[in-house]
């Protein structure tokens, strides 16, 4: 039993970093919501998971957190504003997508060789997944530095805050009012984005985050 | 007894609120002010009681979590809390009186009792957070206090200039806890206390606190902003800000270096000897040139603050080479020099207050001739420049004189740093009490004597009774701690004890009320004797005078020199007086140069003596350092202005080299 349950936790978290290495190779927009709704649905599975083994039955409510809000409702949304935006067609010009390929592998095996030596005394479950969440947060944020599309940092910043819910579950939990005012603070933290997005849109014909530079005052 | 200093500080802090919603009314003055001295008067019997007593410790559960808030009252911590009261105390009766001519009033009233509890706070505080916050708060609201005229310019730079070394000063004291923690975080004091750090880190340790307090207390060359915050403040928040907070900078000095580290190896006491002697020296040489009173009672006390880091710094010598009776005696001389610059500075200060406001000028060549219009304020004044000069039986000889005797000590002592060090000191010190009698001499005889120099001088009024009051109970005080050293000695004989270990011999015990430092064959002092010599020569030759004169009082007109009509311009001014000083230690700390600008031919102008000075401390320390900053400021404004992505790219940037370094070094 501890050697299954270990294999599939390990298995999920492995898919999830998966999940975000399709995130930061898809360009297009549609396709990027759905490897969102991906990663969240592994997300929802890797914590459902986490509350069998654990046998903590709250860590099932934010699974379903999970898989509501992150895996249905926020991609459905990001959809919608796509949508209405118009640039579902968007093609975004990622550079060199094959370095970032790249620059995402060695984060991967940065987290692994910082983690792994630090939490060497820890249950092995939670050492893994620890070390597999840090990756998909360096990822997340990997890709809000390289994309300039508005909605593509949005997707980067929600994949981020899933490698922070991985790593909190699998560290035997966190308590559940914290978990439920993160998810919360996320669903505002993504209104408030959505607003900001057709303000800009509105104002610069654009949600090309490069246009705002152009219109701040100061120096450049 | 500790819960009755934390009732005074809750109070101080309702009285804030008080005096945040009284606004300009009267009754904020009378209430305020009258709490504060209430509250003054009752942690001022606490501390005495705490000094006798053994220590009490209290853990409330307030602060940061899982640690809460330690507080202790020891010996040390209640001599420096019945010197904070008898300070405050006095300083909110003269605010009584002095209030009523402020501009507004409710700059001061909320900022005047947080003040006073934030100094509070730090005497109790027992846990590295506690007294990090308390200082920060003494800093914080003595500056708004020192910015309640901030229309003025000079005010603002005033201002400026404290909060910059007021934050530098709490930056170094926290380094300083920093490292004595370590990295197990014991953040009591107790714990630091325990703790027995290696001599790098003390020594560490050490330069944080003798910098941190250093800041705050006035040590040349940190003491640029006592000068210009002094004069800003209005003057019973100078003389709360001279008179008590320095010290309770001393307060965080002692409590690290003699306290919690333990001593320190003999090459520190040889710093603080260095740096006592030249911040003597260079602050009375400033005094003497200073024509605004404030000002040059600000580089009194920096000179003051010299005398007493002196003091401490033989303590620590002493202590070093385990010559107990010397550290005992030269600690002693420390405090006592403490408690008695915190009388007559803050007489002073009150003294200028009220010549302010009586004449609405701090200039001293604006003035003359008080003694005549206010003679009470006048006498007290002259109690007070006696005082600080040195003049038995006042206080300050008493004190000044027991920190000569631990200078002459001069036991064997094996490092050649302190045997040429301590004389040299003497030295110092010597010269340090000569020019201050010859700054007071000139305060006094430019401001009191001689005739008007101007229509407010020749127009003052006697200050109200409040002031008279305040002033003529330090006065008095300052009589009665002279005459009677040796209570005050032995008040402090369990301080000492609790801090070194030894004390000083009892004195309240010799024949005659005399003061024996050391022994009798070394050297004694007997005030009273003294007091009662020039007293009764002087009415001696007073009747004498009287009797063998001609008796009555004849008013006649006086010889006039040849200057039929002598206008008050003709006077000895106070340039005039400090003149040949700024001649002789010209380049001492400061460069004078002074130029006749003579008018061109068929000008009709007249022609004018132009003196300059420049302060070479600030020219050479502080200014290329603002410079600096400058450069470095230009340099790093371009960060204020990238992409949002860049500021991301920052952020993913020292998030994965912090990483890396953490993969490497494990």
């Amino acid at each position: 039993m501890r050697g299954i349950s270990f294999d599939i936790a390990h298995m999920l978290a492995g898919f999830l970093v998966l999940a975000s290495f399709l995130m930061l190779y898809q360009a297009r927009l549609y396709a990027l919501l759905h490897v969102l709704a991906l990663h969240a649905f592994v997300l929802a599975l890797s914590v459902a998971w986490q509350a069998h083994i654990q046998d903590a039955p709250h860590l099932y409510i934010t699974a379903a957190i999970a898989l509501g809000f992150k895996a249905m409702l926020i991609p459905w949304a990001l959809r919608r504003i796509v949508v209405r935006l118009g640039v579902h067609r968007e093609i975004e010009a990622v550079g060199g997508i094959g370095l970032t390929m790249l620059g995402g592998i060695a984060l991967v095996a940065l987290s692994l060789e910082v983690m792994l030596p630090v939490t060497a005394q820890t249950d092995p479950v939670a050492r893994e997944d620890i070390a597999l969440a840090l990756s998909v947060v360096l990822i997340g944020l990997l890709m809000m530095v390289t994309r300039r599309n508005a909605v593509s940092q949005v997707v980067g910043f929600l994949s981020l805050e899933n490698g922070i819910i991985l790593a909190a579950t699998g560290a035997r939990g966190m308590p559940l009012v914290v978990e439920i005012s993160v998810a919360f603070s996320v669903l505002v933290a993504f209104i408030v984005i959505g607003i900001f997005l057709f303000r800009i849109r509105e104002r610069f014909d654009t949600i090309d985050v490069g246009a705002l530079e152009q219109h701040r005052g100061g120096r450049q | 007894m500790i819960t009755l200093v934390l009732a005074a500080i809750g109070s101080f802090c309702l009285l804030a609120i008080a005096g945040a919603a009284a606004g300009r009314a009267a009754v904020g003055r009378y209430g305020v002010y009258g709490g504060c001295a209430v509250l003054s008067l009752l942690s001022f019997g606490v501390g005495l009681s705490a000094i006798g007593n053994p220590a009490e410790t209290l853990h409330l559960p307030l602060g940061i979590p899982w640690i809460g808030m330690h507080l202790r009252l020891d010996a040390l911590s209640g001599f420096f809390l019945m010197l904070l009261g008898l300070g405050a105390a006095g300083a909110s009766l003269f605010a009584i009186g002095y209030g009523a001519h402020e501009e507004a009033p409710q700059r001061v009233l909320p900022f005047y009792p947080l003040f006073l509890a934030g100094m509070h706070l730090v005497l109790i505080a027992a846990d590295a957070f506690t007294f990090q916050f308390a200082w920060e708060a003494m800093s914080l609201a003595s500056w708004a206090l020192v910015l309640s005229q901030h229309r003025d310019p000079a005010n603002a730079h005033a201002g400026f200039v404290y909060l910059i070394m007021a934050v530098f000063s709490g930056l170094a004291m926290l380094l300083g806890f920093v490292v004595m923690a370590g990295a197990q975080g014991g953040f009591t004091f107790e714990a630091m206390r325990a703790a027995h750090l290696p001599p790098v880190l003390a020594a560490l340790v050490f330069v944080f606190a003798l910098i941190g307090a250093g800041s705050k207390a006035g040590l040349v060359p940190l003491h640029v902003w006592l000068p210009l915050a002094h004069p800003a403040a209005p003057s019973h928040v100078s003389a709360l800000m001279s008179g008590v907070m320095t010290k309770v900078a001393l307060y965080g000095f002692i409590r690290v270096v003699f306290d919690l580290l333990g001593g320190v190896p003999w090459w520190a006491a040889t710093l603080v000897l260095v740096l006592g002697g030249v911040t003597a020296v260079v602050g009375v040489l400033q005094a003497l040139l200073a024509r605004d009173i404030k000002q040059l009672l600000a580089f009194s006390t920096v000179e003051n603050i010299g005398i007493i880091f002196v003091g401490l710094g033989l303590a620590l010598a002493f202590r070093a080479n385990g010559f107990a009776t010397g550290a005992a005696l030269a600690f002693t001389a420390a405090l006592f020099h403490a408690l008695n610059h915190t009388l007559f500075k803050s007489l002073l200060f009150f003294g200028a207050g009220a010549v302010l406001n009586a004449t609405g000028t701090r200039d001293m060549e604006q003035l003359g001739g008080l003694i005549k219009r206010m003679p009470v304020v006048s006498a007290a004044m002259l109690a007070g420049c006696m005082a600080i000069s040195a003049l038995p039986p006042m206080n300050g000889f008493a004190s000044e004189w027991l920190t000569f005797q631990a200078v002459l000590l001069r036991p064997e002592l094996p490092q050649w740093g302190l045997k040429l060090m301590i004389p040299a000191d003497g030295a110092l010190l010597a010269l340090a009490a000569a020019l201050a009698a010859a700054c007071f001499v000139r305060l006094f005889g430019v401001a009191f004597l001689g005739r008007p120099r101007s229509v407010m001088a020749a127009e003052a009024v006697e200050a109200d009774r409040w002031t008279l009051a305040a002033m003529l109970g330090f006065a008095g005080l300052s009589l009665l701690t002279g005459l009677f050293p040796g209570v005050v000695i032995d008040l402090l004989g369990p301080v000492s004890q609790a801090v070194l270990g030894t004390r000083m011999p009892v004195q309240m015990t010799d024949p005659w009320l005399t003061t024996i430092p050391v022994e009798a064959s070394r050297g004694s002092y007997n005030a009273l004797l003294l007091f009662a010599f020039v007293a009764l020569s002087g009415g001696l030759a007073a009747v004498v005078v009287k009797r063998l004169g001609h008796g009555g009082l004849r008013r006649a007109p006086a010889w006039d020199c040849g200057f039929p009509d002598p206008t008050p311009m003709t006077q000895y001014t106070g340039a005039s007086f400090g003149q040949p000083i700024k001649r002789v230690y010209d380049g001492l700390g400061y460069v004078a140069h002074d130029r006749v600008d003579m008018p061109a031919p068929g000008d009709t102008r007249s022609a004018r003596l132009i003196s300059e000075r420049s302060d070479l401390i600030w020219d050479y320390l502080y200014a290329p350092l603002g410079v600096a900053v400058g450069r470095i400021a230009t340099i790093l404004n371009v960060l204020q202005f990238l992409t949002i992505r860049r500021y991301l790219g920052f952020v993913f940037a020292a998030l994965v080299v912090l990483l890396l370094a953490l993969a490497l070094w494990q």
